[in-house]
């Protein structure tokens, strides 16, 4: 009888030991208000599981209301979904490394609206065998400051703080030294050229409009372009794509006209607008060049695919061509076809250039001391990063680099 | 007057640019309104403006019509151009397709507009070709290695160039993503720095000649 007990002990508990072990839910889970956003999501974070695999999936339910059923909103294997480096930075992290994280965003099948309360639970699936985990509550609701850009923040008031300092300092010691700039200074020469050969002035502000950095730094080089042509007594002629841009032109000119002495000389029709299309454009202001010959072509603010086509038209016209743009991409056309090239920044730097300011031109050094901070920055962080990697200890060298990531 | 002319516009161009620039930091709703919001003016405002480009328009080429300077017969089609366009694009009530047939108005623009823009378009090819033969004539050592690099990435990027001399692939990659890459990078951060500080120049009143003028009058 106790042999027969024994065995039979014997078998159940095997059978026991041979079942699969059921599933367990995900532990630690939680829903939070992500951080940092328009209140239109939530946030599911729960610990990571050393059994988490491919095979094994997890489902995301949720329902607005306590009373409605849950729906099911996200689908995903087990084994995605962790916090890595670098996802978020150390000052601002909704969710530990390892763990997993999930932005449940707004979309039209599940709208998450700020101020209302969600509940959310998450179904592990492995096969047949299912596990739910504890219903979790969350509330989405919108902020008034992203903290994850506090960084970006605190480098623009600092760099902010040098230009005014150099601002500063430039009014204190007007007399500081610029390197030599071979495009602005050919400016009086081009305009000497047209002078000479009685051809008038082309000057192109760009594609954009005055919301433009570079439309703006191009309308102000148009200034002391103007101030130049109304001594020399020569024609302008500004076709533009923008009538706001030509609105703007217009009185920078007559002003220019006015401060130059030469009021009598300005004429209204020096700036006009062609169209707002891009090729149209380009063909009537390269009609311009081969029936007008201008002496001189001036093209400065951003372009497109409209660069080349304009350039080298001028090009084959014989006149003297100055470029500057921020527009990378068109660059190398602008250096191949024109005499003379600002490339990106020398195009901002160009009023001060040109007028000698001591306020504007103390922004420069402001500029340069922003430049040796990022040259700095660049050879310390690729030395922190390769010393990390060497000795594997990038995760304490991330607090440093997290501080210069631009995080959104 | 100086009042309207320069201390309002400076003060508008302070007040709006420090908000627009706080923007960037707050993710709230009412951010992203007022951003909408100023897009949608900013798109009011330049459809005013058209009124004056088109104003600007024909006051040039009337001028040209009436002096009768060379090439006033451009301006005649222009001016041709635009009224037949306006009647037909009037006509067909400003569609392209009324019940899946094209109007007058959406053929005009399919068949004599979009093949001008292409042909514009398709000179670039052409242009491409004769601005690189400029600028790859090796007459300095600046120009030599344009050419040895252009020469290297060409044949790297055609099936043919790399049947010949496949190490050209692993060159050309080299060259643009370490060479090239870095030299962008630099301008990009060179154009960020400088339009950083255009924009404070602009914001905190230093540079305003944009408004006319230049000095402070």
């Amino acid at each position: 009888m106790n042999v027969v007990a024994f065995l039979c002990l014997l078998f159940f508990s095997g059978v026991a030991f041979a079942a699969p072990p059921s599933l367990a839910p995900p532990e630690g889970f939680r829903v939070l208000d992500t951080p940092n956003d328009t209140g239109k999501s939530l946030s599911l974070v729960w610990k990571a599981s050393p059994s988490d695999s491919k095979n094994r999936s997890i489902q995301v339910w949720a329902v607005e209301s306590p009373h409605a059923a849950f729906k099911k909103v996200a689908e995903f294997p087990s084994n995605t979904r962790y916090v890595k480096a670098g996802d978020f930075p150390w000052w601002a992290q909704p969710a530990g490394k390892g763990e997993h994280y999930v932005k449940l965003s707004s979309s039209q099948a599940f709208p998450i609206e700020d101020g209302k309360s969600y509940a959310v639970k998450l179904l592990v699936r492995e096969g047949d065998q299912e596990a739910w985990s504890e219903i979790a509550e969350g509330r989405p609701a919108p902020n008034f400051f992203n903290q994850a850009q506090v960084n970006n923040l605190v480098f623009v008031l600092a760099f902010t703080g040098v230009l005014l300092a150099s601002i500063a300092a430039a009014r204190r010691n007007p007399h500081i030294y610029l390197r030599r700039i071979a495009g602005l200074d050919a400016v009086e020469e081009a305009i000497g050229r047209s002078t000479e050969m009685g051809r008038p002035i082309l000057y192109l502000t760009g594609s954009g409009g005055m919301d433009d950095v570079s439309t703006i730094a191009a309308t102000v080089i148009l200034g002391e372009v103007a101030k130049k042509v109304a001594h020399y007594e020569t024609s302008l002629k500004v076709p533009h794509r923008n009538p706001i841009v030509m609105a703007v032109c217009q009185e920078i000119v007559k002003e220019a006209y006015i401060e130059a002495g030469r009021p009598d000389a300005y004429k209204d029709d020096s700036n006009f607008f062609i169209t707002s299309d891009q090729f149209s454009y380009t063909a009537a202001v390269d009609g311009i060049m081969l029936r007008e010959k201008p002496a001189a072509n001036f093209f400065m603010g951003s372009y497109f695919a409209e660069a080349l086509l304009l350039t080298e038209t001028g090009a084959s016209t014989g006149a003297i061509q100055i470029a500057g743009t921020d527009s990378d991409h068109q660059l190398p056309f602008f250096v191949t076809t024109c005499d003379y090239t600002l490339i990106g920044e020398e195009l901002y730097a160009a009023s001060a250039y040109l007028s000698r300011e001591p306020v504007l031109v103390g922004t420069l050094r402001g500029q340069d001391f922003g430049k040796a901070f990022i040259m700095s920055v660049l050879v310390f962080g690729t030395a922190l990063a390769t010393i990390g990697v060497i000795a594997g200890t990038e995760n304490y060298f991330n607090y440093v680099l997290d501080l210069f990531k631009d995080f959104k | 007057m100086i009042f309207l002319k320069r201390q309002l516009p400076l003060a508008i161009t302070f007040v709006v640019g420090v908000i627009f620039a706080v923007q960037y930091y707050v993710p709230h709703p009412i951010s992203e309104e007022a951003i909408t919001h100023a897009a949608d003016t900013m798109k009011i405002v330049a459809a005013f403006a058209l009124l004056l480009g088109i104003a600007s328009l024909f006051h040039v080429h009337a001028l040209k019509i009436k002096r009768q300077v060379p090439g006033w017969g451009y301006s005649f089609v222009l001016y041709l151009a635009m009224f037949v366009m306006i009647v037909i694009g009037f006509w067909s009530g400003g569609e392209n397709k009324v019940d899946g047939a094209q109007t007058g108005f959406g053929w005009m623009y399919e068949f004599m507009m979009v093949p001008l823009q292409a042909t514009m378009f398709s000179i670039l090819a052409f242009f491409i070709a004769s601005a690189a033969y400029r600028a790859f004539r090796a007459r300095s050592r600046e120009a030599a290695v344009l050419l040895a690099a252009a020469i290297i990435v060409m044949m790297g990027r055609v099936p043919l160039g790399q049947f010949l001399l496949p190490w050209t692939w692993d060159l050309t990659q080299w060259l643009l993503n370490v060479i090239n890459s870095a030299v962008r990078r630099a301008i990009l951060i060179g154009i960020s720095m400088g339009a950083v500080a255009l924009s404070v120049k602009i914001i905190l009143g230093y540079e305003r000649s944009y408004l006319g003028g230049g000095k402070d009058q």
